[in-house]
């Protein structure tokens, strides 16, 4: 799975990108709906958050731009933001705009189960996944009881910290990785800090799904977005 | 699983997974502090003895003779070590990092105040410590930032977003979520994710302890009405406590900036600018648009120059508990400039909006009530700020001087 922010720099080049991301054999495709407080995110996301927004990028304008990218290719494709943004669009509306789009699910780091029932009541009903989160913090426990709400699959943070920084993809990681399959039966993804093939070889076995963020958008910025297309396909 | 630190329908704690562990950790540090029998003694002494509590209150017999109204009371947080109420909350946490066991603090400051506060509890409890401050607050508050790293912090100027408060407020959430095995994050307001605004809360309700005490004894009956300014809201929070089951009128003065009919303000529960929203951690009112994102603010005072505002505030609003106004930063000059001529007291600029909205009021009120002030910071250490305010030309020429001092 590939992220990126819409918008950034603009919904001309977002099309472009996934296009190339879509092409270079990309199965799944996260779209980040900029928001000016991205506190979860490092540097590389965090800039293009406010790039986009610098660029006028709204909330319609993302949806516009998610409608055309479901229509024109055929891999499923997530809604990531944080909780302002549909909380201030109306919850329901939002998940239902998602759906009347054929999006497939939403990732929202800033709104755990505990403050989210209206909007898992909308996934439900609109029959789209709430994508949960698994940190190498979360106590089993809890692990067990966010399997309950998380649908499509879980998202597993590799390490602490946010988006962009390096991570060890080392025993202890695998050791968590383990902990995560046996409190879900849902697929796992791994984000935060994969760069590179090796990295890619080391989950194989471990999770269904590798997320890819900040490198592709750094990769873009040097070199631009045909780059990317390359940049996937080594990957594989 | 359960829903906590709701106050109304504002506030909450909307973190990162990640998170969950470190707040449910602190959530039972602060709880484990606040019912063990001899922890608000411990609080109090440290605060007796290393900062100048109780703070006194002082009858503003000059201002009171100018207006004929009220008789004015003034409540002297700026007589704290470090020079605001700040430190009250700071130095609380300090001694809950202490028993948690950690040994680096983070803070965010705008104004710089919370900042210093923080450095200087680092340096008496030997923590290490990183602040982090808007690029644009660096530039307008470098004599704090001398002192922060006189004090032994390392200030890392944010570089994103506005480069103001909120941002560095992201900042430091995003060494938090990197560093919270070792690492406590001093919030210095009270807002932000449960249980921040409880907790800042709870230290600075210090200030209304004492004051109501002070003034029943002084005056022999409660203040008719009590200002306080509100940036997050924890001065305002620590005085209006005191007072909040008696029959006293508690006023919140916000930043009015430019005025309110410009968008160059800082004023989310007095004008109707502001919407409800989730930022930062929590649910309350931000001055953001129609999409989610936030505004820029502004306010003459960097401490008041921010975008959300303590839940528990958004709730006493709601309830009618508390009264919100805005003071422009003209009025906010002018009240300073009175009070230090009048009284020889120098609030800071995030207090002189306090002084301006009771200034604005106090003659409708009869000569046998009286009013009470919330002086929650000096402002001569902010000298730059000021004279910058006041455009004072033998302050920029003696600058110029300096200036071509160093070249030399
Ligand atoms: C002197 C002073 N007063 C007030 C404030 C505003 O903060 P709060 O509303 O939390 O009291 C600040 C913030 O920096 C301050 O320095």
């Amino acid at each position: 799975m590939t992220h990126i922010v819409l918008g950034c720099p603009s919904f001309e080049d977002s099309f472009r990108i996934i296009e190339t991301m879509v092409k270079a054999g990309v199965d799944l495709m996260e779209l980040q709906m900029p928001f000016s407080e991205p506190i979860a995110d490092g540097p590389v996301i965090l800039r293009a958050n406010q790039q986009a927004l610098e660029n006028g990028a709204t909330v319609q304008g993302c949806f516009d731009l998610a409608g055309k990218v479901t229509r024109a290719f055929d891999i499923p494709f997530l809604i990531m933001s944080y909780c302002n943004i549909p909380y201030r669009y109306g919850t329901r509306r939002f998940v239902s705009s998602m759906a009347t789009r054929n999006l497939r699910g939403a990732i929202i780091p800033d709104l755990p189960p505990e403050e989210g029932q209206e909007y898992l009541n909308a996934m439900k009903e609109f029959d789209l996944a709430p994508i949960l989160i698994f940190s190498p913090t979360t106590p089993i426990e809890r692990m067990k009881s966010l399997a309950i709400f998380a649908r499509g699959f879980i998202y597993c943070i590799a390490r602490k910290g946010v988006t962009g920084e390096t991570t060890a993809f080392s025993d202890e990681l695998g050791v968590y990785l383990s902990q995560c399959r046996k409190e879900t039966s849902l697929p796992l993804a791994l984000g935060f800090g994969i760069k590179e093939k090796a990295d890619i070889d080391f989950l194989k076995g471990k999770v269904e799904i590798g997320v890819i963020g900040s490198q592709t958008i750094r990769i873009m910025e040097k070199k631009g977005i045909d780059s990317v297309g390359n940049f996937i396909r080594t990957l594989r | 699983m359960m829903n906590r630190g709701y106050y109304g329908k504002f506030g909450g704690a909307f973190i990162p997974e990640i998170l969950f562990a470190t707040i449910e950790e602190l959530v039972e540090g602060f709880l484990d502090a606040r019912n063990s029998p001899g922890f608000w003694k411990e609080y109090t002494d440290i605060m007796s003895t290393y900062s100048c509590r109780p703070t006194p209150l002082t009858f503003a017999e000059n201002l009171t003779k100018h207006f004929g109204g009220a008789r004015i009371y003034i409540k002297r947080e700026d007589l704290n070590h470090t020079g605001a109420h700040k430190l009250n909350n700071v130095m609380g946490q300090g001694l809950l990092v202490k028993r948690m066991g950690k040994t680096r603090v983070i803070a965010e400051t705008g104004a710089g105040q919370h900042g210093v506060a923080t450095a200087t509890m680092a340096a008496k409890f030997g923590f290490r410590c990183t602040i982090y401050m808007g690029e644009v607050d660096v530039a307008r508050q470098r004599p704090n930032v001398f002192w922060m790293e006189r004090l032994g912090a390392q200030v890392i100027p944010v570089k994103d977003g506005a480069r103001i408060l909120k941002d560095a407020i992201n900042e430091a959430f995003r060494d938090w979520v990197t560093n919270m095995d070792d690492t406590h994050y001093v919030l210095g307001t009270a807002c932000g994710p449960h249980p921040f605004p409880e907790m800042v809360s709870y230290f600075q309700s210090i200030i209304g302890k004492e004051a109501q005490r002070q003034i029943v004894e002084r005056e022999g009956k409660f203040p008719a009405r009590v200002y306080a300014c509100v940036g997050g809201g924890s001065n305002a929070l620590g005085i209006f406590s005191g007072f909040l089951n008696d029959p006293v009128q508690l006023v919140g003065v916000e930043a009015g900036g430019k005025g309110l009919d410009t968008s160059r303000h800082a004023s989310r529960l007095a004008s109707k600018d502001a919407s409800i929203g989730v930022a930062q951690g929590y649910k309350t009112y931000f001055l953001q648009d129609e999409d989610g994102q936030m505004k820029e603010t502004h306010s003459v005072a960097a401490g008041l120059d921010y975008v959300g505002v303590s839940p528990i505030l958004a709730c006493l609003r709601e309830e009618g508990r508390v009264r919100f106004e805005a003071a422009s930063d003209r009025e906010v000059l002018e009240a300073l400039s009175l009070t230090v001529k009048k009284e020889g007291l120098i609030p800071a600029l995030e207090s002189a909006h306090a002084f301006a909205q009771a200034f604005k009021e106090v003659s409708d009120l009869s000569a046998d009530d009286n009013i009470l002030i919330n002086q929650s910071g000096r402002g001569d250490k902010d000298i730059f700020t000021i004279a910058d305010a006041f455009t004072d030309p033998d302050w920029q020429e003696f600058i110029k001087k300096k200036a071509k001092d160093y070249r030399a």
